[in-house]
């Protein structure tokens, strides 16, 4: 189990923290505060968007 | 993990999902309108013009802006009265047949002529008021609060057991793999699990602050039968306030004594957030999170003496500082756009969690999940 965990967890643990700094810094302050926040939570969507948008150049959709 | 172990969590997650699953589409669907919801108000027309003046101009006197509200519906009282941080040069005035009034009215008056603006439609008009009772109390008011609050305590089970079941199904796999060469139910397998991992933070947060939302009335309430309570002990027997103190002198005195802060809402005699015998004004800060975290002033509504001045009880400054974490109102358009597609994720998830239940067929739901997971991987 604990020789699985880095290449399971390494990028959800990342992503959460990410979405932790964004959501908090613009409870902290205006300006900087908020635009840290944006990138923070921008990059999570952008990860997810682009994993689940992609598509494979080979890929062949089964019938 | 063990097999049992492994089938134990499944069926939790299952069971919490398919319960709340309708539920959760209902809210991340009332939710976005929402989440824009001055932009759709203004866009409705529903919104106050306010007249540009030259800075600095003076402002009028508080007891002729309420006079102004009365005038116009007289037998009414006055149940609060409000000022948004970005609009100072408007007060938001309610008003209501009774202190508790579902109905009531409210009515915008100019801060610095005294005279009536406009009179809003209710909860942002017909659509807006729709949206925002499906998304909080199914019109059911607390009971539906609580019902949709019991609802969010399940989306938070399925997410804990959706993070116990994603590592298994993962193993194999590298982070964000969506399988486009197996079938149409191994991709949506992916895709639930790619968009439930990414968005999963996102999702705790909002779900758990929603939960606590629901949570509102109630606190009020312990707040009432505590706090507010033991500062209306002097009062028992005597008769209801009948000539309300100047508000002009209330709000000089509530300034004096949360100095530095200004005037967030004012609540009147009878409502939730005041007693029967005080005002309840409520002093803020102007920044991100001192206008979160409200000091309330009680003000003897007949004599306006000063009462009692203080803080909120914690549960109340958790119940506020949770509020924005919620409706993700807190970072400007950006956030605000963030929080729309974070919300089209979890539509995604939920609607692909549907789809994986329903495609289960007959021999999956007669193989046990660790067989599944082997499948798939």
């Amino acid at each position: 189990m604990i020789r699985r965990f880095g290449p399971v967890w390494t990028a959800p643990v990342a992503l959460g923290l990410l979405t932790l700094v964004g959501l908090v810094s613009a409870l902290v302050g205006d300006g900087v505060w908020d635009a840290l926040s944006a990138l923070a939570l921008g990059s999570v969507a952008a990860v997810g968007a682009w994993c689940s948008l992609r598509r494979p150049k080979s890929a062949r959709r089964p019938r | 993990m063990t097999p049992l172990y492994l089938r134990r969590w499944s069926w939790i997650h299952k069971w919490s999902s398919l319960v709340s699953t309708v539920f959760m589409l209902l809210l991340c669907v009332t939710g976005l309108p929402l989440i824009y919801h001055h932009e759709i108000v203004h866009a409705l027309g529903n919104d106050t013009e306010v007249p540009v003046m030259a800075p600095g101009t003076p402002r009028a006197d508080l007891d002729q802006v309420i006079a102004s509200g009365m005038a116009a519906y007289p037998g009414k009282i006055m149940m609060y009265m409000s000022q948004e941080i970005d609009e100072p040069a408007v007060w938001n005035l309610t008003l209501g047949d009774n202190p508790t009034d579902e109905h009531y009215k409210p009515l915008a008056v100019d801060a610095r002529t005294g005279k009536l603006l406009a009179e809003p439609a209710r909860e942002g008009g017909p659509f807006m008021s729709m949206m925002f009772h499906l998304h909080v109390d199914l019109y059911a008011g607390l009971w539906g609060k609580l019902f949709l609050g019991f609802m969010g305590l399940l989306l938070l089970v399925a997410l804990m057991s959706g993070v116990v079941l994603y590592a298994p199904f993962m193993r194999k796999l590298s982070f964000g793999t969506v399988r486009h060469e197996r079938s149409r139910r191994v991709r949506w397998l992916d895709l639930h699990n790619l968009l439930g991992i990414v968005t999963l933070v996102w999702a705790l947060v909002v779900g758990a602050t929603g939960m606590i939302n629901t949570w509102a009335d109630l606190l009020l309430k312990v707040w009432q039968a505590t706090e507010l309570a033991e500062l209306t002990k002097p009062y028992a027997g005597l008769p209801p306030v009948t000539k309300l103190a100047s508000m002009q002198q209330a709000i000089a005195t509530a300034e004096k004594a949360a100095p530095g802060m200004q005037v967030g809402f004012v609540a009147f005699p009878g409502t939730p957030f005041a007693t029967p015998h005080h005002y309840g004004v409520f002093m803020h800060g102007d920044q991100a999170l001192t206008s979160r975290l409200y000091k309330p002033v009680l003000i003897d509504a007949q004599t306006g003496a000063l009462s009692a001045s203080g803080n909120l009880p914690w549960y109340l400054s958790a119940l506020l500082v949770s509020q924005p974490l919620h409706f993700g109102d807190y970072g400007g358009q950006a956030l605000k756009l963030l929080w729309t597609l974070f919300d089209i994720a979890t539509i995604v998830v939920l609607i692909t969690g549907l789809y994986l239940w329903l495609k289960r067929g007959r021999e999956t739901v007669a193989r046990p999940v660790e067989q599944r997971i082997g499948e798939a991987v």
